[in-house]
């Protein structure tokens, strides 16, 4: 430290096309975030919705993959922008993170948190645990290399025999009290993210993510509950 | 009282610094938590031992200039109080205290417990004002402002800039600072024609200067002393990102 | 000393003659100008970045010249002016209650008891409205009524509203106002800025005000910084007392080094007391904390009739309260100016009645107000007070009255200054509370802020520019001997206080000397007293000088070190003020010498020996200062005996 800090002459001077670009900053990416969260929520409610027809029985079940296997172009469209959200949800993640460890390289001796909720602090382990999660899912149930009896189009059949082994359903709970976590964080945030915050919504917005959390985790986790309960067979 | 205290002490910039413990019976409840560590320090001198270094000055918690974590916690984590105006009642005979500096890359250590913060200054000095030249101004009253976006105004023009924002957040992100600036002038009819320059400029000082990233966990809030709402992070991010769709 | 009122030839006031409501006009009109092109030829160094010294950096460097600005903070949002919470006088009458430039000018010199420059004074109360219009321009978030229109407070001294607020942070906000401007010209590279940097001398070459000699607080490093001419917006010197409401750090090294090399020091004794600050706890005592005196607008004063009523408050019926500032002042009541509220404070206190562990302390309460307007409008008003006041004090002022007493607040006195705001030393100007214009022997409320800006934003940018479109000045070095020998001083200086290496600690002997000087130059002064303290302190500075412990080096941040260099500057500065003190054998505002008092016990002045500004010139080391004199006369106001009843 030789010479007292003087400010960089003409930051003051810099134009719009000067400044760095959208990606470049961190609340650009956190944007990137937040519209890729929205879109992947967008497909939890819909694939749960989706899902819980198990409990309508086998043919329904059936029927509605076969409904969706019987338009290839817009299965392999939304595949297609749900990879590429997951990936960029991803990398603006990792980036994001690498810049804040790089931010503090000298961690305290003793650090409390004083507001931070759980969900909000474990969303670096609920996000890469979930990932993890995606990967053995879609081998469990869409490809089948991770199935023991995996049927292709029998979905109903390969969700019954799936979660019959109960370490398989116990993994998918725990994935999604995750999933459940990270949404609770995840859900008020981006509005956060995008800029939007009022102090009378976003409590009310806080809770219905909580709210709309906890519907996600019982009704995903449902299945397999059931599955071993026996009340789907 | 009696207290232990675990100090960090770094000699200069490029000391390695290392926690020290010490002991001093000469707390008293009435005091502020810095007039026990100038008790201390006195006591320190007397031995023959250097004093601890902080920074302080008004000791009414309005300059900004104090501030060090407090077993883990910003200002010691009471809610709108600097370290300055923390008395010991808050603190029980025997209590054992652990004491650093704001930690962050963009906030080096000087020593002790002295940091530098003239990254915060940069921001401001990168788009925090209205450029208005003395003398141009129109008449006071001429400016008409609403009660309410004068009172939201002020409250984030309360911001003291003590970096305690930074220190608590677990990915030392400026954002409550930047945004308290961006939310103060934006609020007013005054800051209009600057908004979305300064905000990209501001957000883009705050990243060269190499702060982590907001991930909306609330902990400035929580450890502000001044209370400057999560709101104006959020309107930081909506300014910026309304200002950069506009001149992508 | 023979009292003939001639004014000493050193003191050249440049006062402008004619009319006083033009007179500023006609001498701006006669100031020469810098043609624009050639203002970035010209350097000025700046030292402080309170409210005087951050706006006369911005506005110099908006009009084009090379600024340097330094700060002994770790930023220059952090000047001591960032404390004050009141508010700021303009004379808009926006409220409509009679309020003109010329009240304002006759409340500030009847309040500060004819003692300032009436000239000086006009001219402030007239640039008052200039000030709220720039500062709401930069963002001032002042308060607002519902309308949408300016909001205004009345204050201590005053009978119409014509404060502005920012709640109770006015200061801060107007700070930031002029910190957030100097930014921007430090981003647009007008301004070198040096943080952390401590001025420790002046240079000045054939008789001008050339630069500076600092030290890096980080480094220890002494440099030398050259100038076309140097600004003083240092600030006050109540720290001298140790216990005052001025910041840790606020120092008088800056204008001390000054009047040391050649500038006449202004009335060195006025210092202010403030009414409203909270009482001392115990000896580890830091420092003092104001209570904005804008609580004086809705709290009552009062303490027991009855001597060593132990009751607490709330049990002392109405009947056994004297309401005494209300009794003796019915008409400004409790808001009469600070150094009468302070020394009714004090004579309670002194009969026996004062309230609180140590028996100083008076009643502050809000209840009346609260049931009047609701406790919502209360903590509208100074919330942020009273939560400031429950965090020192741990009582809830909703709930019990404060305690209050008075404390230093503000030093009146400073470097002598001209019209311009230059020194006895040409090239060296002095701008806010350093300097000792405007207030005379008393300041009234909201207006320190008032006078920073003023002298910031409005008078010195076009005085400096009559100063370098007329002065010739020379290409200076920094091997120039001036430099090396002022900066040799200062390495010898450091050198000598490291190797003392006694057993004292630096704020062992501020204490001392601070108590001393409370007690006989405080509140109250007398001549017996003042000599003591005269034939005292050399006692303790000789003490200081053999006996201080300074432990660590200089190359490094080394706090006890800074201190040490200021409270030698102390016990040299307090000597001059009670010298001043004792050689001013009147009373007058916050100077209340008790040989001269009405049978009220109010400041008796005595306008024929001392209608006139002491300004002490430094003749060297352990020789008696000499005191020159500038007679003031009054045109406009006639001075009389102030009446607050």
């Amino acid at each position: 430290m030789s010479a007292p800090a003087i400010a960089k002459p003409n930051v003051a001077a810099k134009n719009f096309s000067q400044l760095a670009g959208f990606w470049d900053t961190p609340i650009g990416k956190k944007a990137v975030m937040a519209v890729t969260g929205v879109i992947l929520f967008g497909f939890v409610v819909g694939h749960m919705l989706g899902n819980l027809q198990i409990f309508l029985g086998a043919e329904k079940l059936d029927a509605y993959a076969a409904l969706l296997h019987s338009m290839p172009g817009v299965l392999w469209m939304a595949r297609l922008v749900l990879l590429g959200s997951v990936g960029l949800h991803i990398l603006a993640a990792v980036q994001l993170t690498l810049q804040s460890w790089e931010a503090r390289p000298r961690g305290y001796v003793k650090k409390e948190p004083v507001a931070a909720t759980y969900a909000g602090r474990t969303m670096r382990w609920s996000g890469p645990i979930i990932a993890a999660f995606v990967v053995y899912h879609l081998l469990h149930f869409t490809f089948g290399a991770a199935h023991p009896d995996f049927q292709p189009s029998k979905v109903y059949q390969n969700v019954v025999t799936g979660f019959q082994v109960w370490p398989v359903s116990l993994f998918y709970i725990v994935a999604m009290v995750l999933l459940g976590f990270h949404l609770q964080h995840g859900l008020w945030s981006m509005f956060q993210s995008l800029g939007f915050s009022h102090p009378r919504y976003t409590p009310k917005l806080k809770q219905f993510a909580t709210v709309f959390a906890t519907v996600i985790v019982a009704g995903n986790c449902s299945i397999p509950i059931a599955v071993l309960a026996g009340l789907v067979k | 009282m009696r207290l232990i205290l675990h100090v960090w002490r770094q000699k200069s910039p490029n000391d390695e610094g290392r926690m020290v413990r010490y002991e001093t019976n000469h707390a008293d409840p009435h005091m502020s938590f810095l007039e026990m560590l100038d008790v201390l320090n006195e006591e320190l001198i007397s031995n023959g031992e250097e004093p601890i270094a902080f920074d302080h000055d008004c000791r009414e918690g309005i300059c900004g200039s104090c501030g060090f974590m407090i077993n883990g916690k910003a200002h010691g984590g009471h809610p709108g109080t600097t370290v300055c105006q923390l008395h010991m009642r808050h603190f029980k005979d025997g209590d054992e205290l652990y004491l650093e500096p704001w930690r962050a890359k963009a906030f080096p250590v000087l020593k002790d417990l002295v940091v530098d913060r003239s990254a915060f200054d940069r921001i401001i000095a990168a788009g925090g004002f209205i450029s208005v030249r003395t003398g141009s101004a129109p008449d006071g009253n001429d400016i008409l402002v609403p009660k309410e976006a004068a009172d939201r105004a002020m409250d984030a023009a309360q911001c003291i800039g003590c970096g305690a924002c930074v220190a608590s957040c677990p990915n030392a992100s400026a954002s409550l600072f930047v945004g308290a600036k961006i939310s103060h002038l934006g609020s007013l009819p005054q800051g209009k024609p600057e908004q979305e320059i300064r905000a990209m400029r501001m957000v883009a000082q705050m990243n060269e200067e190499l702060f982590g990233t907001c991930t909306n966990l609330g902990e400035c809030e929580a450890t502000c002393p001044k209370h400057i709402p999560l709101e104006v992070i959020a309107r930081m991010n909506r300014d910026y990102l309304a200002a950069s769709w506009k001149h992508r | 000393m023979a009292t003939t009122l001639e004014t000493s030839p050193l003191l050249q006031s440049r006062l402008p003659s004619g009319p006083i409501e033009t007179a500023w006009d006609r001498a701006r009109f006669e100031m020469k100008l810098v043609n624009p092109a050639n203002k970035r030829k010209y350097s000025i160094i700046v030292v402080g970045t309170g409210l005087a010294g951050g706006s006369a950096a911005a506005t110099l460097a908006e009009l084009g010249y090379q600024v340097k600005c330094f700060c002994f903070q770790d930023s220059p949002r952090r000047a001591h002016s960032i404390a004050a919470q009141g508010g700021i006088n303009a004379a808009k009458n926006y409220q409509n209650d009679g309020d003109s430039i010329y009240r304002l000018f006759y409340d500030t010199v009847k309040g500060g008891d004819f003692r300032a420059r009436e000239a000086n004074v006009y001219r402030l109360a007239q640039i008052s409205v200039n000030i709220i219009d720039q500062c709401v321009a930069q963002g001032v978030p002042f308060a607002r009524e519902y309308g949408g229109v300016l909001d205004n407070r009345s204050f201590g001294g005053a009978q119409v509203s014509r404060t502005f607020y920012a709640r109770g942070q006015t200061g801060q906000q107007l700070l930031l106002g002029a910190y957030q401007a100097l930014e921007r010209q430090i981003g647009l590279g007008q301004v070198q800025m040096y943080p952390r940097t401590e001025m420790l001398d002046l240079i000045v070459i054939d008789g001008r005000a050339r630069g500076i000699v600092t030290r890096n607080l980080i480094t220890g490093q002494i440099e030398v910084h050259l100038a076309d001419a140097v600004v003083l917006g240092t600030g006050g010197y109540g720290n001298v007392f140790y216990l005052s409401t001025n910041a840790k750090g606020s120092n008088c090294t800056a204008i001390w080094r000054a009047y040391k090399r050649g500038a006449l020091f202004g009335n060195p004794c006025f210092t202010q007391i403030h009414p409203t600050c909270i009482p001392v706890s115990g000896d580890y005592q830091s420092k003092l904390t104001l209570m904005s005196e804008s609580l004086r607008n809705d709290g009552r004063i009062w303490v027991p009739r009855r001597k060593g009523d132990m009751r607490p408050p709330n049990q002392i019926p109405e009947e056994e309260r004297d309401y005494y500032l209300e009794e003796r002042y019915p008409s400004f009541g409790n808001l009469v100016p600070r150094d009468v509220a302070s020394r009714a404070a004090k004579a309670v206190c002194d009969g026996g009645r004062g309230v609180g562990p140590h028996g100083l302390g008076v009643y502050l309460d809000f209840s009346d107000a609260i049931r009047r307007l609701g406790e919502k409008t209360i903590r509208e008003r100074y919330g942020n007070l009273f939560e400031m006041y429950e965090l020192i004090t741990g009582d809830n002022p909703y709930q019990v009255p404060m305690r209050i007493y008075p404390a230093i607040h503000y030093t009146m006195g400073g470097l002598w200054v001209d019209y311009h705001l230059m020194s006895t030393i040409p090239g060296l100007f002095v701008i806010g509370e350093a300097n000792f214009s405007d207030h005379g022997a008393n300041r009234l409320g909201a207006s320190a802020l008032m006078q920073g800006l003023a002298d910031g934003y409005f008078i010195l940018p076009y005085t400096m520019g009559d100063y370098l479109a007329s002065a010739k000045l020379d290409k200076v070095s920094v091997d120039h001997p001036a430099c090396k020998e002022a900066a040799g001083a200062v390495q010898e200086r450091i050198k000598r206080l490291l190797s003392i290496q006694g057993k004292r600690t630096v704020d062992s002997f501020h204490r001392e000397l601070g108590k001393l000087l409370w007690d006989e130059c405080g509140m109250a002064r007398n001549a017996r007293g003042l000599r003591q303290a005269l034939a005292r302190i050399p006692e303790i500075r000789e003490e200081f000088w053999r006996n201080v412990n300074v432990l660590g080096g200089n190359e490094e941040l080394n706090q006890s070190l800074e201190k040490a260099g200021r409270v030698a500057d102390y016990f040299e500065l307090a000597e001059l003020m009670c010298l001043d003190a004792l050689e001013r054998d009147e009373s007058c505002g916050g100077h209340f010498r008790e040989e001269h008092q009405t049978p009220e016990g109010e400041a008796q002045r005595d306008d024929e020996r001392f209608c006139f500004v002491s300004a002490w010139q430094y003749t060297g080391e352990g020789k008696q200062p000499a005191l020159h004199r500038e007679p003031l006369e009054f045109h406009y106001v006639k001075p009389s005996q102030r009446s607050y009843k």
